[in-house]
């Protein structure tokens, strides 16, 4: 019984492991994962929006190309659209980043994340009341023109907690790119902790990269859900105690 | 000769409008005289919006024409978006831009659509909700008004633009009672001066005191035209007196 817990505590929990391996992680891996995570999500804003607009565009050709956009990179594994794309790409011969792999796999999460935000846009956009819209095209003002000033400013505004809810799944999904194979300065948190786990055949490498994981992403959800708690307080025109 | 000619701001031609296998407009012929303000009454879900929603194609007809000064809005190739800048509209709920305070919501349009510089645009809307009897309240948002001033902002900016023709769909029936007569008053200015005007209301002394013909629908059709004096005092079909009994 004893022998065994031992054996979890060493395999998960050798301190000395991880206080090795920390050092690393703090600052390569750290600052690699969250670049990697705010450049996918910034590709994934502004493919989101677009296919966004698109999923409500009159054109139906429009609407279906954006459809099939969101519902295929949503119904792949992850796994499978990062390796297609990162590796993918550069053997094709497009190779639009060189060799940085780096580019590569955020350019990978930042397509796969622009079908999960589209739809998240999509319900902020849908949220705008009609009556709003009917007000702006009374005056002249065209479908366009009503899209950028009366929609996008108000459905955006509605979203920026879930959006800042899948920066979140991200910083997660960052994870993924170890695949591609990264330059030893570019390695990413998981990276870092799986060739040390690897090289040291024990796993409390990977534990420390938990901790760092959790540290990131458990205040960052509990700081989203206070701020959607506000937001629909503001909306409801008053804050409720029931 | 033309509409434009003779005084015609708004002339329906035979409209009519479905709803899948609803017909909520049949074939309404009507003219509406520039300068003057024209009354739509009628039982609810008799078409009385959907006639106004027609008129800047909110709404568009399933057959039949709408003239706008002698020119058919309805035909392919109409600049619609041109055609509703001139023609204002004011909502049973203000649908003010929320995310706006009240001087951008005035200013908006102008600066988009008549391309306004925004100096020239704040100028026109300080005057323009000064005539409404609102100053002072223009940094404040929407949601920080009484639904009075509320309503008052949007026909500020419905005005603003500068309009030919304008609509109102039950401009106070959203409104708690004590506001309604500072409306119905704005309304009754505009009209005194010169406004062409299209009002959906169900206040039948406005109707009385300020309309110069009032419309009354019923299942889509209009039942009956006239004067109002002539209608309100002697209805000429007893739908219109069942309908009079129950409101008045």
């Amino acid at each position: 019984m004893f022998r065994g817990l031992a054996r979890i505590q060493q395999t998960f929990f050798d301190a000395h492991m991880i206080a090795h391996v920390m050092p690393t992680l703090l600052r390569v891996g750290l600052p690699n994962t969250i670049l990697l995570a705010v450049l996918a999500s910034l590709i994934g804003m502004v493919v989101g929006l677009a296919i966004a607009t698109g999923l409500l565009a009159r054109p139906a050709v429009v609407r279906l190309a954006c459809r099939v956009y969101v519902d295929i990179l949503r119904g792949l594994p992850h796994i499978l659209t990062i390796y297609l794309i990162g590796q993918g790409l550069p053997i094709a011969g497009l190779s639009l980043f060189g060799n940085d792999t780096y580019a590569y796999a955020a350019l990978s999460i930042g397509l796969i994340e622009g079908a999960y935000m589209a739809e998240i846009f999509r319900a902020g956009l849908q949220s705008v009341e009609r009556g709003q819209i009917e007000a702006a095209r009374t005056l002249g003002m065209t479908r366009w023109q009503t899209m950028r000033d009366i929609i996008l400013p108000q459905g955006i505004r509605r979203v920026l907690p879930p959006l800042t809810g899948q920066f979140i799944l991200v910083i997660k999904g960052t994870a993924l790119v170890f695949l591609l194979g990264l330059t030893s300065s570019q390695r990413e948190i998981f990276s870092i902790a799986q060739d040390s786990a690897i090289n040291n055949a024990n796993l409390s490498p990977l534990t420390a990269a938990g901790i760092l994981y959790l540290a990131l992403t458990v205040p960052m959800t509990y700081a989203v859900n206070a701020w959607e708690r506000r937001l629909r307080g503001e909306r409801q025109g008053g804050r409720t105690d029931v | 000769m033309s509409d434009a000619a003779n005084g015609v701001a708004v002339r329906f031609e035979q409209v009519t409008k479905r709803y899948g296998a609803t017909e909520v407009l049949s074939e309404i012929s009507l003219d509406v005289r520039r300068g003057s303000t024209t009354c739509i009454i009628g039982p609810s879900g008799s078409g009385k919006s959907t006639l106004l929603r027609c008129t800047n194609l909110l709404a568009r007809p399933d057959e039949g024409r709408v003239l706008i000064d002698g020119v058919d809005i309805t035909g392919p190739g109409t600049d619609v978006d041109a055609m509703r800048a001139r023609v204002g509209m004011v909502f049973q709920h203000f649908h003010l831009f929320s995310h706006l305070d009240v001087m951008d919501n005035v200013t908006l349009a102008l600066r988009r659509v008549r391309r306004m510089a925004r100096e020239e645009a704040e100028a026109r809307a300080v005057a323009q909700l000064r005539a409404v009897g609102l100053e002072g309240l223009e940094r404040r948002r929407p949601a920080e008004l009484s639904g009075g001033q509320q309503q008052r902002v949007a026909i500020a900016r419905a005005l603003a633009m500068e309009p030919a023709v304008m609509l109102f769909d039950e401009a106070t029936s959203a409104l708690d009672p004590e506001l309604v007569k500072g409306i119905l008053n704005v309304m009754r200015d505009l009209a005194l001066s010169g406004m062409t005007m299209l009002v959906v209301t169900h206040e039948m002394r406005f109707a009385r005191e300020v309309a110069g013909e009032v419309v009354f629908m019923d299942r889509g059709r209009i039942v009956e035209t006239g004067a109002p004096d002539r209608l309100f005092d002697h209805p000429g079909t007893a739908r219109l007196q069942q309908f009079l009994d129950q409101v008045l």
